[in-house]
């Protein structure tokens, strides 16, 4: 169990609560391998995703998550904000909580709507992704992915390279970082650092080849030129030969560092081909990682075992 | 209680006519009607200068009438509105609607203030001559900055003429962009872009600087940062004719606020307002400068929202606070109370200084002058609660909060409009 019925900000959770997260999502990992792929644990729940920015990555991996537990999961999704419609979050809320559903995943274009959402209904809430600011079960999968690679997390740099603005990955994956005892560095121009990473948890650095060296994973971070004012760097070359990863970058890293990125990856861009195709990049497990995390947070947030009862 | 003209008294006020006839110790008039005002204190009506009526074109948000009951309620015997409404007020006959329709539904006077540019888009100069014969008291684009410094460098040369004051909203549109909250720790921890206090203080010194360059009278709305406090300071210093204001949300919120709001609804959009709440320090800059007279007076920025806008999601809320019906109680408890600002000085930048910003006539408690009359109450207990505002919105920032002290009567050459605490029909 965990300590908070929601989880909507990576800080949400103790460190307690993370590490039984990524320790249930390993026993899911293994129900992931198997041919039949599915457990009856939340039979007769009802999951609705609802996804009111233009998302399909992560919303099949909830999706998948969500039926492979054997919940009802429905998708509702919207090309943006339910306000387009006039229709306000709350009026949102109070119509899926007269659906009498068990979990709403939500993702959305503003800051803070998961938040509004969860402080109207009963149902539990996951953020699926808000704005530029929180994407937890991005960062838990991301842990998850990196304990599974390296073998611990402790005491590990993870450098997060490129668009910390306008990242709500980034939002989540640095205090996750810092509440699992690894040291984050947030690495980028100064035009794409928000005003005070500090106060997430973060060392900055300007210079990718300074800190190269140092690091245990390279976090590169999706340029996200729609959510961005005016052009942040004079070119997409100039940005990839400042803060792109390539194999002469690589070369001079630590042999086993990880490049990760939370897709979909601009290639040439913040990873050359030829490194997004090599070993050191973990890309994929990232994404295979993110059904396991997911079933999880949803195992644990609905009670897992007592779903067969009558509540 | 009157600093300007040294009353400081236990004393009656016999008012006739609406004319102030008598102070002094035992006054009666035959069939007169006594306003018992034991344990209050009186003072010259307050003003504020900076309110958003709504009418005409978001009646559902306030009127004229529901503005001015709110004024009433809150002590003020004067506002003056702001011409973002729609249509904006920009020219002469718009002005005379609002001044009509406060002769006719008004329960305090109202002041119009004109739009400074031809729709607020800040290009051309709008017909302030002509705004100015319908009874316009100064100009404003607020709601959005002249963002081109050669514009109003022409449209302060030209007013000037009129001897108007030019009412700045100091928002540079290429920093503040996008943002919705003040830039930096809270913005970084909320997930939303920032509005940079050099987005205002660079407005605020080019507007004194154009000030200087073109003489014309200037007065800085709602003023939210110690740097812009600070610009200020100096150019009174030098004897730039520039006067400011703060609103209460700024001197006694900070953006801390938004991260544990008193109403414990995360992403109150009722804390969100243009400017942002910015940091502690600003806001003890701007009660410094209050204090020391930087800041010439406490301005509201009544902003009426109806409720499904302030419903939406924080980035796409409207900005603003309503603030008329809780201003005075906000002073009282956060400067008079704990002893930072006499009752001299909750006159100074309530009655004296707003009038004296906007060169309206001034109002003395002295024989011979306009009954315009606040009384406070000084020990009365307040709680903001949205049922009982006299405005048709709620969006107060400060729902929740308990205030100490109000205004019981308001009355407003010589007529009641509040009375024991009730806004008189």
């Amino acid at each position: 169990m965990l300590s908070t019925p929601n989880i909507i900000d990576i800080q949400d959770l103790t460190e307690s609560d993370i590490i039984t997260i990524l320790d249930t999502a390993e026993s899911f990992k293994e129900v992931n391998e198997r041919r039949i792929k599915k457990l009856p644990t939340l039979r007769g729940r009802t999951i609705i995703n609802l996804f009111l920015e233009p998302s399909t990555r992560t919303r099949t991996s909830f999706e998948i998550a969500a039926k492979r537990l054997s919940a009802d999961a429905v998708n509702m999704t919207g090309s943006a904000s339910a306000t387009v419609k006039g229709e306000s979050l709350r009026d949102t809320a109070q119509t899926l909580s007269a659906m009498a559903c068990d979990l709403i995943v939500v993702r959305h274009k503003y800051a803070g709507a998961p938040r509004v959402l969860a402080e109207c209904m009963d149902a539990h809430v996951i953020n699926g992704g808000d704005g530029r600011h929180q994407h937890p079960t991005q960062a838990l999968l991301d842990l998850f992915t990196i304990r599974q690679e390296l073998g611990h997390l402790e005491g590990l740099t993870v450098g997060i390279v490129g668009d910390i603005a306008n990242s709500r990955v980034a939002g989540s994956l640095i205090p996750a970082l810092r509440a699992v005892g690894a040291r984050p560095i947030v690495i980028a121009p100064p035009t794409l650092l928000p005003a005070r990473p500090d106060v997430l948890g973060a060392e900055v650095s300007y210079s990718l080849d300074d800190v190269l060296p140092d690091l245990d994973v390279a976090y590169m971070l999706r340029i996200q030129m729609e959510r961005s004012e005016g052009m942040p760097f004079p070119s997409l070359r100039e940005y990839a030969r400042f803060y792109g990863m390539n194999a002469a970058r690589l070369a001079k890293a630590r042999p086993e560092m990880k490049v990760m990125h939370p897709g979909p990856m601009n290639r040439g861009v913040e990873v050359s081909s030829d490194v997004a195709d090599s070993p050191r990049a973990i890309v994929l497990d990232q994404v295979n990682s993110g059904v396991a995390v997911r079933m999880a947070t949803m195992y644990l947030l609905l009670g897992g075992g007592d779903s067969g009862t009558a509540s | 209680m009157d600093p300007a003209v040294g009353l400081d008294e236990v004393a009656d006020v016999l008012i006739r006519d609406g004319v102030i006839v008598e102070i002094g110790q035992d006054l009666e008039m035959p069939k007169g009607v006594v306003v018992e005002c034991a344990e209050k204190i009186v003072v010259p009506g307050l003003v504020d200068v900076h309110t958003h009526l709504r009418e005409p074109g978001r009646e559902d948000k306030e009127t004229v009438e529901s503005g001015t009951r709110a004024a009433a309620k809150g002590g003020f015997t004067a506002v003056c509105a702001m011409p973002n409404t729609d249509p904006i007020c920009d020219t002469g006959s718009k002005v005379r609607f609002l001044v009509e329709r406060a002769r006719e539904r008004g329960a305090v006077r109202v002041y119009p203030i004109g739009s400074l540019t031809s729709d607020s888009i800040g290009s051309s100069i709008a017909e302030i001559g002509d705004m100015i014969g319908e009874g316009a008291i100064g100009f404003s684009d607020d709601g959005r900055g002249v963002q081109d410094a050669g514009t109003m460098r022409r449209v302060m040369d030209y007013t000037k003429a009129f001897g108007t004051t030019v009412i700045a909203h100091c928002e540079d549109e290429s920093l503040a962009g996008s943002g919705v909250v003040n830039e930096g720790e809270v913005s970084t921890k909320l997930g939303m872009s920032g509005w940079p206090a050099q987005a205002e203080e660079l407005m605020v010194d080019r507007d004194v600087r154009l000030a200087e360059l073109t003489g014309c009278r200037l007065h800085l709305a709602h003023l939210s940062t110690a740097g812009s406090v600070d610009i200020v300071r100096n150019a009174k210093a030098r004897g730039v004719a520039v006067t400011a204001e703060a609103t209460p949300h700024h001197l006694f919120l900070d953006e801390t606020a938004l991260l544990e709001p008193v109403s414990g609804r995360a992403y109150d959009t009722n804390l969100k307002m243009n400017p942002p709440l910015r940091t502690a320090s600003d806001r003890e800059a701007l009660v410094a400068g209050l204090l020391d007279g930087t800041i010439d007076c406490v301005a509201t920025d009544h902003a009426p929202h109806a409720p499904h806008e302030k419903a939406l999601e924080f980035e796409v809320a409207p900005f603003g606070s309503t603030g008329l019906e809780t201003a005075l109680s906000l002073v009282i408890t956060h400067l008079v109370g704990p002893g930072e600002l006499d009752w001299a000085g909750l006159v100074r930048v309530m009655a004296h200084g707003p009038r004296a910003a906007l060169g309206l006539p001034d109002v003395h408690l002295e024989p011979g002058a306009v009954a315009d009359i606040t009384v406070i109450d000084p020990e009365a207990r307040v709680e903001v609660r949205a049922d009982r505002f006299e405005s048709h919105s709620r969006n107060s920032a400060f729902l929740g909060h308990n205030l100490l002290g109000k205004a019981s009567e308001t009355i407003v050459g010589g007529r009641i409009a509040l009375r024991n605490g009730k806004v008189v029909d």
